[in-house]
């Protein structure tokens, strides 16, 4: 390089140009992550297989795979923006890296549009290959309302990525780590998902209710079998959202 | 206008004081070395000037800007390399080093830069793969990647082998050349010697003094003659061999001073002095310190 090269020439790119940019680095650094790709696509396609073919648990009346598709795809939406989205962004302010970020032209703004974008960018992905299994296991999705999930699952997205980062930035890389796949777990089994709420004592099941994934996934089956978009879910994942996001707005430690 | 100005600038931890009334002026165009000791408050001083941490009391103004108030106006025209970490493990040399340009509007060519610090051919490696001069290298092209006016380099060869050092230090100069204002944190003597234009001491969240490197190692100097040797020699008998009104001290153990009219005559009674006790006077030098000396006589020799 010649004399002159360094001489100062400082400027942002456009927002726009960097928003994508960012959104281009983690949608990579998602996809290159083995365990990642393995919560995020690998797991919900074999418990939606599983669970359609072998009678592990009773689903009760009706057809498995049309009780299976919207809890499968709550999960999906849990895994990417909750429990990928907590890790990742944990390890990013363990090494550093939200530091780092925070020196160069790119607004803290325009930082959580892109991890947003990446987010809704992986569940384009895994609605797509959900579904597509789903109708060789014989889903008919012929009553969805597709206007109806798509909403459902902006909301879900809101209300975990709100519980994601909140965890991400104000506890140890490693806890992240743990209590993400726990949480991810426990309402797996718990929250709406596989196991339908009547096979719970009925003391708990109001509370099982509120959680953010019973609403999703009791929106996507409504929405999914011709009921269109349900007040009551909706409502609960407004309130998680608005409480998560608020919180981790006002706790997020960016060091 | 100063690339930096630190006012009486005061930073705390809890009860800790990192920093305790620090003031020192980065000139524009320069290369500033803050020197001193671990746990001297250099990395919190220029943490502060990048905006990080929020002074206790004091003032700091980084190209006239308030970093806090004007962090929008100021991150485009700033560099900043940081002591640790701030590219993600899993990421690729090539990768970290384009996101990075991408965020400016006139960044360098990305392939000549990365070829000029050596990590073209590593482009697909992940940066956790790289070794650490590696590593180091990339971090210091991501901070000056964006053609900024201005950039913070924290302990930027840390760790680094002769070779790696040595690019940094090319790289260094030529920011200067090209017009861009450094400051650099350090513990290296040889670092600021080689690269400071002003040397700032620091040492226990305090400027001990400030200077050129020329100002710095002549003061106080004059007329006097130093070198190393074991600690404790009996200096009785030098005297007795040195002219009326000579000075002859060990400032620290194993440095030794004289002070009084230097002359080739005096020079040839010292080293005869030394050849018959036996000591071989290491870095026998005239009228002029190391930057070693300087430091270690402000800061002590206790180790932290």
């Amino acid at each position: 390089m010649s004399a002159g090269t360094y001489a100062p020439a400082p400027g942002a790119a456009p927002a726009a140009r960097m928003v994508l940019r960012h959104a281009r680095l983690e949608l990579t650094g998602l996809l290159r992550n083995g365990e990642q790709l393995l919560l995020t696509l690998v797991i919900p396609t074999l418990l939606l297989v599983l669970f359609t073919t072998v009678e592990v648990v009773d689903l009760g009346p009706g057809s498995r795979v049309g009780f299976l598709v919207p809890g499968i795809l709550a999960l999906a939406v849990m895994s990417t923006a909750f429990t990928a989205q907590a890790i990742s962004t944990g390890f990013e302010r363990r090494y550093g890296v939200l530091k780092r970020l925070g020196a160069t032209p790119l607004p803290r703004w325009a930082l959580l549009t892109g991890k947003t974008l990446a987010v809704v960018a992986i569940e384009v992905g895994q609605l797509v290959l959900l579904v597509s299994v789903a109708v060789v296991l014989g889903w008919d999705p012929q009553r969805v309302s597709w206007l109806a999930v798509g909403v459902l699952l902006l909301l879900g997205t809101a209300a975990f990525s709100g519980l994601g980062l909140l965890m991400a930035g104000t506890l140890r890389a490693e806890a992240t780590l743990a209590l993400a796949n726990l949480v991810y777990l426990l309402l797996l089994l718990a929250g709406g998902i596989v196991v339908p709420l009547d096979r719970f004592p009925a003391a708990v099941r109001p509370a099982l209710e509120l959680l953010p994934s019973t609403a999703l996934a009791d929106g996507l089956r409504t929405a999914t079998s011709g009921g269109g978009l349900a007040t009551g879910p909706v409502l609960v994942l407004l309130a998680w959202a608005a409480v998560s996001l608020g919180a981790a707005a006002a706790t997020f430690r960016w060091e | 206008m100063p690339a930096v100005e630190v006012r009486d600038l005061v930073v705390r931890y809890g009860t800790v004081t990192a920093v305790d009334r620090l003031s020192f002026i980065a000139a524009s165009g320069q290369v500033t070395a803050v020197l001193g000791p671990n746990g001297a408050g250099k990395t919190t001083t220029v943490e502060t000037c990048e905006g990080y941490r929020r002074p206790d009391a004091g003032e700091v103004r980084v190209l006239g800007r308030d970093p806090r108030r004007d962090a929008g106006d100021l991150r485009p025209r700033v560099g900043v390399m940081l002591q640790d970490g701030g590219v993600p493990s899993g990421a690729r040399a090539m990768e970290v080093l384009r996101y990075t340009a991408g965020l400016y509007a006139h960044p360098l060519p990305v392939e000549a830069l990365a070829e000029r610090i050596g990590v073209a051919t590593l482009g697909r490696t992940p940066y956790r793969r790289l070794s650490g001069g590696q590593q180091q290298r990339l971090k210091l092209a991501l901070a000056v990647v964006g053609r900024p006016e201005l950039v913070f380099l924290d302990e930027p060869t840390a760790g680094l082998d002769p070779q790696s050092r040595h690019a940094t230090w090319d790289l260094v100069r030529e920011l200067r050349a090209d017009g861009v204002s450094v400051v650099l944190t350090t513990h290296l003597m040889d670092e600021a010697e080689e690269l400071a234009d002003h040397v700032v001491i620091v040492d226990r969240g305090r400027v001990v003094v400030a200077g050129s490197l020329v100002e710095l190692t002549t003061a106080g100097a004059e007329d006097s003659l130093r070198f190393h040797g074991p600690a404790g020699l009996g200096l009785a008998s030098l005297r007795t061999a040195l002219p009326e009104g000579c000075l002859v001290s060990e400032p620290t153990p194993g440095s030794y001073r004289v002070e009084g009219e230097v002359g080739p005559q005096l020079l040839a009674t010292v080293t005869a002095w030394c050849a018959a006790h036996g000591v071989m006077p290491e870095g026998l030098t005239v009228g002029r310190r190391r930057l070693e000396d300087v430091f270690l006589e402000l800061t002590g020799r206790e180790v932290r």
